[in-house]
């Protein structure tokens, strides 16, 4: 049957573009990641094998600053996502339908509906009052802005969790005498645990990435490493952006590959 | 009807539903959706000599999106600097749109009709570009057009060409750009829409002595639409907004709107006509997500009924 089905589905020329689009998809990635490895120095002829870039990249100390705090700053927000989308999750499924769910919803989803410029232009006008007003510079600001746009990423998958979960097991605990604090902490958290993990990992690589919200929002000295790879560029991009290209490259598949492996439905 | 002490549970349960939400509310409304509105007050304010504003109710910020004053007699004049950077913001959205629809329709259609097993890898192969970092995925294809780069350089070892093809820092960079990074946000959803599509549906178009074009145009697209309304959408919206593409590949010359508004709240120093810009892109994404609402509702009922 799916044999049959597979001739039948068959539209001329669909094929051969799928495949130029697989191979035009991947082939500028694999070039970047290549010549992070070309001990040439200019970045057109590959010359030889080297990590002499990576070393060199982590050796300056602007971009183990970055490299820092970035992570930080996605530790944190995404913490701070994922523990806000989690309590919301719970609000919002597995009960009656109520007044103001959708505005929940519309609020909740909000990051992925305004254009990322946008809210970049609102919170560096927003915080620089805040900055005027309390003298406070530090790296606040980024987490909040960090945190919010993270919301709905982290909320996603605990949500689709949330749903899939058997109630039975709660009004078991409930049975047995269980307080709800117990039956929250003991039955319900355990089971949603999956769920928490892969919308903080969506998060801390929604965080990881942002460029433009961190480059508004930021006061001097605080660059992330996207920041930091933006304003590299002059007229030709290094190679060392290149080696920190492909380390981030790599955390994003291998965070990617495990929030997969935590949500594959067990057929 | 309802007794007592159902409805009091009910509004327990809504009242719980509403506490446990409110620490993401506050969150987005101090982190994303408040700030928001401040925009809009900035854009009726005048602009302070050293960025920021001064406290004055103005309309030139709005005036300023399409007229500029003529220097010497102070009439206002049409903007075409503005213009071109509208109509090319419009352009190039539009363009990749239509083009990553283009090519990621057969790639959708492709995945959906893999074996099951094979499906969820090639759609992984999806996701990966789709979660990398924008940045770095431009920079991967500046890697590729740039004047010594790897289409250069076959295209004039195959003597193809003689010059090398300047197109970095055109509006064609910014276009195949745009549409390299922006290519997964069509792919997706045009994936789930086939994904749920009836294959018995072609045997019977096939049946009944339809051309393979008569299928895919009568039969295929009427199903799918929704998917690709939501591409188009996906895509769209942050095509009009982008700033980092533009920002690369274009050079700092093939401004978009993006990169616009970025220059008042830098070297322009006029942070309302910023703002008056900001509102300006937020009500265009809003009516395209309201278009695409009222055609997703139109559809579902039309199945309904």
């Amino acid at each position: 049957m799916a044999e049959r089905n597979f001739s039948i589905a068959r539209l001329p020329g669909f094929t051969p573009t799928a495949i130029m689009v697989f191979v035009a998809l991947y082939l500028p990635i694999v070039m970047l990641v290549a010549f992070s490895f070309n001990s040439g120095k200019s970045v057109a002829d590959f010359e030889g094998f080297t990590l002499q870039w990576f070393v060199k990249a982590w050796q300056n100390d602007h971009v183990k600053d970055a490299t820092l705090r970035s992570l930080l700053i996605a530790v944190v927000a995404g913490i701070i996502a994922t523990a806000v989308a989690t309590a919301a999750a719970l609000g919002t499924t597995r009960r009656k339908q109520f007044k103001g769910q959708t505005f929940i919803y519309v609020v909740i989803n909000q990051p992925l509906m305004v254009p990322e410029i946008v809210t970049a232009v609102a919170l560096l006008i927003f915080f620089a009052q805040i900055k005027v007003l309390t003298g406070y510079q530090g790296l606040g600001y980024l987490i909040t802005a960090h945190a919010a746009f993270c919301i709905p990423f982290a909320y996603l998958p605990i949500r689709a969790r949330l749903e899939g979960m058997d109630l039975t097991l709660e009004a078991a605990a409930a049975d047995l005498y269980a307080s709800p604090w117990q039956t929250f902490r003991f039955v319900t958290l355990p089971l949603l645990l999956p769920g928490m993990i892969a919308g903080f990992m969506l998060a801390f690589v929604t965080s990881l990435d942002d460029v433009v919200i961190t480059l508004f929002v930021k006061s001097a000295g605080q660059d992330t490493l996207p920041t930091y790879m933006l304003g590299q560029i002059r007229r030709q991009i290094t190679t060392e952006v290149y080696a920190i290209s492909t380390v981030l490259l790599g955390l994003t598949v291998v965070l990617l590959t495990a929030f997969f492996v935590l949500t594959r439905k067990k057929d | 009807m309802q007794s007592e002490a159902e409805t009091r549970q009910t509004a327990r349960s809504a009242r719980a539903g509403w506490l446990l939400s409110t620490p993401a509310l506050v969150l987005l409304a101090v982190g994303a959706i408040g700030p928001l509105l401040i925009v809009v007050v900035y854009s009726f304010l005048l602009p302070g000599k050293y960025g920021n504003v001064e406290w004055g109710f103005s309309l030139d910020a709005w005036r300023g999106i399409l007229f500029t004053k003529d220097i010497f007699d102070d009439t206002l004049v049409l903007a075409d600097a503005h213009l071109s950077i509208f109509w090319r913001s419009v352009k190039l959205s539009l363009l990749t749109t239509l083009f990553t629809f283009a090519v990621g329709f057969p790639t959708a259609w492709f995945i959906a009709t893999r074996p099951q097993k094979q499906r969820a890898l090639w759609l992984f192969l999806i996701t990966i570009p789709f979660w990398t970092n924008l940045l770095i995925r431009t920079f991967a294809i500046n890697e590729i057009i740039r004047n010594e780069g790897l289409l250069n350089t076959i295209l004039l070892s195959l003597g193809l060409i003689e010059k090398p093809l300047e197109i970095i820092y055109t509006d064609t960079a910014v276009f195949i750009g745009m549409t390299y990074v922006y290519l997964p946000l069509m792919v997706l959803p045009l994936f789930a829409a086939i994904d749920r599509f009836d294959m018995r549906l072609l045997e019977a178009g096939y049946d009944l002595y339809a051309t393979r074009w008569q299928v895919l145009r009568r039969i295929i697209l009427p199903i799918v639409k929704p998917g690709i309304i939501a591409g188009s959408i996906l895509v769209f919206v942050p095509a009009l907004g982008a700033y980092v593409t533009p920002r690369i590949l274009g050079g700092g010359k093939q401004m978009m709107i993006g990169n616009f508004i970025e220059l008042q709240f830098g070297q322009g120093r006029n942070w309302p006509l910023g703002a008056s810009l900001s509102v300006t892109l937020l009500v265009i994404v809003t009516a395209a997500l309201l278009v695409y609402v009222r055609f997703a509702n139109r559809d579902r009922g039309a199945h309904h009924g």
